[in-house]
């Protein structure tokens, strides 16, 4: 909301600056966000009369003019089609400055000299409301400085305003708090009823008393239509940005900013029988007054005749019944709409308007009428007219009554940390308006004022207590830890573990958007319907991703557009799985996902450059499972996946439990998604992997231990992690480890057959190995490999 | 025995002379072994007489020791040279660039999350999660914010059909930590966040960490104690300017938002802080009574607050990223500068 200075002051002047007005405004929770100047800077303009004009001989669109400035007459020659003799306008002297470092000289057009200019509102830096000259009042002091005849050094306060403070949604709601703050007199200008010349009245029935409990109307008559608002409301209304229309908009606008209290104006002409206020019925239309055409719901309160809806009330009038400059007779509306019956009414039809922000958040329901007195003085002021008496629809139970609130100084101490005397407690909430009454010592009853329906409990008033006190004179200290500080679950393997697992294997951190594009969602899992957004920011971040491969797909593609040779990425978040949840629901499931591009180790001189490949990504899986648990608890296990390359590709197990999958970018997808081929994934489930155990000591065998190699000869299909467990079957805690060294498949072996050479290293806890009990186990080892997949020692 | 000087000078000649390690032994086996010429000496000691024999004896021996010494020195020295031939064959170029892998990197919102996380673990507060997905009841609701609440308005919701929401806030967080324990409580809540707007400064979805601590006689003062010695610690400036504006938020009362000299000019005025000297960094407040109430607290017993801060908001002020929508383009260049 945009609040003139000057016209603050009139209201509460406080001896401050603009710039400690504006600190204090925030400081105190009215937060400003800017102040600018109410015109650009510019000297040497005053009030200048044309005295006389002629045309110019030589070009038939300037005028050559006789122009005082109140003690000299200068030559002066105008191309502004609203020049004429009489006129009151700024006039730019010669050596005047105006905005744009534009400086006024001698000069001669066409011939003619000129001595100075006339100015229009765009030149002085103002908003243009007519072609032409800024035509001031006929009784503008003729030599008076413009900017002090404007009031242009003036500022424009922004303030930003929470939804709470809808009573200081205008003037006098600020300059209320400016009072309180400063301890400066609130100053409001006299309001006195108008009393009513005539008798006219015009029918209102209330059907929604809940939604409307107070409907003030208004029969003024004859007003006239020729009249102009003058240019010092003219300026208020540009410098807090609305546009001057006609009187009697104006004049509504006016008391909106100045009061908060919207009114609307209708046409008396142009309305049919009565007003009813009542609920819209399903599908009926209503134009606006912007002319755009709403079909209403039944849940939307308008202000109807007998010919159907005038306009929705509180939010914006119809363009069938508002007053157009052929308007004499006017039935001026001043209602209190409660905040629930027009509460995101607005927004559910794509508007916001000055009336629906406040009646949304909320009007001193007894503002009505003074509003009403205030709006018709201005209206006759401006454009005469003859008021009628005040009509009144009233449903006083559903007006909000204010409730009265206990509050203690106990208690402002136990919030605030603070022992405020009783005396400035009951001093700030009495200077904020409430009723205060003490009931004891150090205890009161308190009762807001109308404006303040925001005060419901006492932590409200200990707010404001501590507001106007100012919160940075309020202590501050850092509270004991009781109880001591939380330790982690040794059991739970924490996230950044893993992510450190990566990151120090070469691995940067991604983190994508969860809702991603349709498109790569089907691409990457056709079988689920994602959970789609109702309301997407764009069509690409539609729906929620069931895989963080479809965010890390798309941040490969973005990398590879900009020609990155090598990327390892990964991400930690939930994926969003429809009807995989508690009781078919949905299930967010928290993940670990990595893909990977380019070279497997980075570039070295004396290093072949090969290409990441399956076993690469496979020992980066591995170093994680390594502190998921230990390796031993998993296993990965030849399966097909939509994503991944059907020969390239693995489950991973533990326990039988789905803990993720690993492969290659399958290489039809690779095409679809304009993505090389050579990308390598995994996905892993962390709440499969994150349980681990405490580790447990064993001790270290001081006994020598004995290596036995093994190279073997069995069928090509043998998957050699089949081998490996076998082998470990066939041992028991004497076999410490065994490790595949060699894989060879060529002429020096049958076809279709492969060797494994295998390192078993045997020890035991408690003995030296003799050698025949060794023999033993290795046979053993042979038999077993014998008997399950064909092996035999390579001769 | 004359001629012992000249056999001893002839033995050191050939110690000297001796070209390797084979013709230095060659020499000692001329002089100084079993058959060696200064040995065959000794041997003729006992041809002379037993006045003569001590004196010749001793004579003899002298020059045995000389030359054995001559013979040490020198094969020392010829293994010295050998070694630093050989290790001059070894000389290699240090400067050549090392092999293997180096580290990545985390993400700067997870390295930031992670300094909260870690200041914030040190006053006794553990990291609590709760769902993206959320419902109206934990986004708005339980935390005083009904249906028709103009602060609704503040927050541009993502919907599903269904009436679920993607939260807009980790402040849902506190309610389910509420509701599933008992006072005192003292956690932070880290997360993901989303709100329906997107423009140079802001991205659908961004990062909040939620704050809540609840206990007997907590008051304003401990949130300003806490908040402000975070933010010092955060920023490693002990001396840093931290204030208290009041504010709104539902869900909290008293409320303030809370501004930081400005990290870039020290408050005197730039670009970052648009010429005011302050930054807003994040909101907190007491927690309202309704949500002490919707958590299950005793609100008579126990009081509390909470804060929230933007994770992204705080790695822009930290790192000096001047773009918000760099974080979630996952350029491996930016991401690399956060190693």
């Amino acid at each position: 909301m945009l609040i003139i200075e000057s016209w603050l002051r009139e209201w509460a002047n406080p001896n401050l600056d603009t710039d400690a007005l504006a600190h204090q405004l925030s400081m105190a929770g009215l937060e400003v966000d800017g102040v600018a100047p109410a015109a650009a800077p510019f000297s040497g303009v005053v009030v200048g009369e044309v005295l006389s004009t002629r045309p110019h001989p030589d070009a038939e669109k300037l005028t050559l003019c006789e122009v005082s400035d109140g003690s000299e007459t200068f030559p002066v020659v105008c191309g502004a089609p609203n020049v004429r003799a009489g006129l009151k306008v700024p006039f730019a002297r010669v050596g005047a400055e105006l905005p744009g470092d534009f400086r006024i000289k001698k000069a001669k057009l066409r011939g003619e000299p000129s001595l100075g200019m006339l100015c229009g509102a765009s030149e002085l830096g103002l908003e243009d409301l007519v072609d032409g000259l800024l035509e001031l009042p006929a009784d503008a002091p003729v030599g008076e400085d413009i900017r002090a005849y404007l009031q242009l050094d003036d500022s424009i306060i922004e303030v930003d305003l929470t939804p709470n403070r809808a009573d200081c949604l205008s003037v006098r709601g600020i300059a209320r708090e400016v009072s309180v703050l400063n301890k400066v007199p609130f100053t409001p200008p006299a309001i006195a009823p108008v009393t009513p010349v005539i008798d006219d009245t015009f029918p209102v029935s209330v059907a929604a008393p809940e939604a409307c409990p107070r409907y003030l109307g208004r029969v003024i008559r004859g007003i006239d239509p020729t009249a102009t608002t003058p240019l010092w409301m003219v300026e208020r209304l540009r410098r807090a940005g609305l546009r001057p229309i006609d009187p009697v908009v104006d004049v509504t606008n006016y008391v909106l900013l100045e009061l908060g209290q919207p009114l609307h104006a209708f046409d008396l002409a142009r309305l049919q029988q009565g007003i009813e206020v009542r609920q819209a019925r399903q599908g009926e239309s209503l134009t606006l007054l912007d002319e755009q055409t709403v079909t209403l719901r039944d849940d939307t309160l308008v202000i109807a005749d007998a010919s159907g809806p005038l306009a929705m009330a509180g939010i914006m009038g119809g363009a069938g019944s508002g007053v157009t400059d052929a308007t004499v007779d006017i039935f001026l509306e001043c209602a209190f709409f409660a905040p629930l019956a027009v509460a995101g009414k607005a927004r559910s039809y794509g508007l916001h308007t000055d009336s629906s922000h406040r009646f949304e958040r909320g009007v001193d329901p007894a503002l009505q009428a003074e509003a009403m007195e205030r709006a018709t003085a201005l209206i006759i002021d401006i454009a005469g007219g003859q008021p009628g008496p005040v009509t009144e629809a009233l449903a006083e139970q559903a007006l909000p009554q204010p409730v009265a609130i206990e509050l203690t100084a106990a208690r402002v101490e136990g919030l605030l940390g603070l022992a405020l005397a009783d005396d400035e407690i009951s001093d700030i909430l009495a200077r904020l308006g409430m009723q205060v009454t003490a009931t004891g010592t150090g205890a009161w009853r308190v009762l807001p004022p109308s404006w303040r329906f925001d005060m419901a409990i006492e932590q409200d008033l200990i707010e404001e207590l501590a507001r106007v006190y100012g919160y940075d004179r309020l202590p501050s200290r850092l509270p004991a830890i009781q109880g001591g500080a939380a330790s982690q679950p040794e059991t739970l393997l924490p996230a950044r573990r893993l992510s450190d697992v990566l990151t120090g294997r070469g691995y940067l951190e991604a983190i994508t958007y969860t809702f991603v594009d349709p498109a790569m969602q089907a691409a990457l899992d056709p079988q689920v319907s994602p959970l789609a957004l109702a309301n997407p920011i764009s069509s690409e971040l539609a729906v929620m991703r069931t895989t963080l491969w479809a965010g890390l797909l798309t941040a490969a593609q973005r990398n590879l557009n900009r020609q990155t040779a090598r990327l390892r990425l990964f991400e930690q978040g939930l994926r969003f799985v429809p009807g995989a949840g508690e009781q078919g629901g949905l299930l967010q499931e928290p993940m670990l996902a990595g893909l990977v591009f380019g070279s497997a180790r980075p570039l070295h001189f004396d290093e072949p450059g090969r290409k990441v490949d399956f076993l690469d990504i496979k020992g980066d899986v591995e170093a994680l499972l390594s502190v998921a648990g230990g390796l031993a608890g998993y296993r990965f296990e030849a399966a097909e996946h939509q994503v991944l390359h059907p020969g390239q590709s693995a489950r991973i197990l533990r326990d039988d439990v789905e803990a993720g999958w690993i492969g290659k970018l399958h290489p039809a997808l690779a095409v679809k998604l304009d993505l090389p081929a050579d990308i390598y994934l995994f996905e892993l489930r962390k709440s499969v992997i994150e349980g681990v155990s405490v580790p447990k000591f064993s001790d270290l065998s001081e006994y020598p231990s004995v290596r036995r190699d093994l190279a073997l000869v069995m069928p090509a299909e043998v998957p050699a992690g089949a081998v490996l467990a076998a082998v470990r079957a066939a041992c028991d805690a004497r076999l410490r480890e065994v490790a595949l060294f060699d894989v060879y498949q060529g002429d020096k072996i049958e076809k279709g057959h492969k060797s494994l050479a295998l390192g078993l290293t045997f020890q035991d806890r408690s003995r030296t190995l003799g050698e025949a009990e060794i023999s033993d186990l290795v046979s053993g080892v042979l038999s077993q490999l014998k008997q399950e997949f064909n092996a035999t020692l390579r001769e | 025995m004359e001629n012992l000087d000249a056999l001893t000078r002839q033995a050191l000649d050939a110690v000297a002379g001796a070209a390797d390690l084979r013709a230095l032994d060659e020499v000692r086996v001329q002089y100084l072994g079993k058959k060696g010429e200064i040995s065959a000496l000794l041997k003729t000691l006992g041809k002379l007489s037993a006045e003569e024999r001590p004196q010749a004896g001793a004579l003899i021996n002298e020059a045995r020791d000389q030359v054995q010494a001559a013979l040490e020195s020198r094969k020392a020295a010829m293994n010295d040279a050998a070694l630093a031939e050989k290790l001059a064959g070894e000389r290699i170029d240090v400067t050549l660039p090392g092999r293997g892998e180096l580290p990545g990197g985390l993400h700067p919102v997870t390295r930031t999350r992670r300094r909260i996380e870690d200041f914030f673990a040190g006053l006794g507060y553990t990291v609590s999660e709760g769902p993206e997905v959320e419902d109206d009841f934990h986004n708005f609701e339980a935390l005083n914010i009904p249906g028709h609440h103009p602060a609704r308005a503040m927050h541009d919701t993502f919907y599903f059909p269904d009436g679920h929401l993607l939260r807009t806030h980790t402040s849902p967080v506190q309610i389910r930590v509420m509701e599933q324990g008992q006072p005192p409580f003292r956690i932070i809540a880290p997360g993901r966040v989303y709100r329906c707007d997107s423009d140079l400064t802001h991205t659908p979805m961004f990062h909040q960490v939620e704050g809540l601590l609840v206990d007997e006689g907590i008051t304003f003062a401990d949130l300003r104690g806490t908040v402000a010695a975070f933010l010092r610690a955060f920023f490693e400036v002990d001396d840093l300017a931290v204030r208290f504006r009041p504010s709104y938020f539902p869900f909290t009362e008293p409320s303030a938002e809370v501004d930081i000299g400005c990290t870039h000019c020290g408050g005197q005025g730039c670009r970052v802080c648009k010429q005011t000297g302050w930054l807003e960094v994040m909101g907190c407040g007491m927690v309202h009574p309704t949500v002490l109430a919707h958590g299950g607290v005793d609100a008579s017993r126990y009081s509390g607050f909470a804060f929230g801060m933007g994770v992204e908001r705080l790695a822009m002020l930290r790192y000096g990223v001047k773009d918000l929508r760099m974080f979630f383009e996952n350029d491996a260049r930016f991401l690399a500068q956060f190693r």
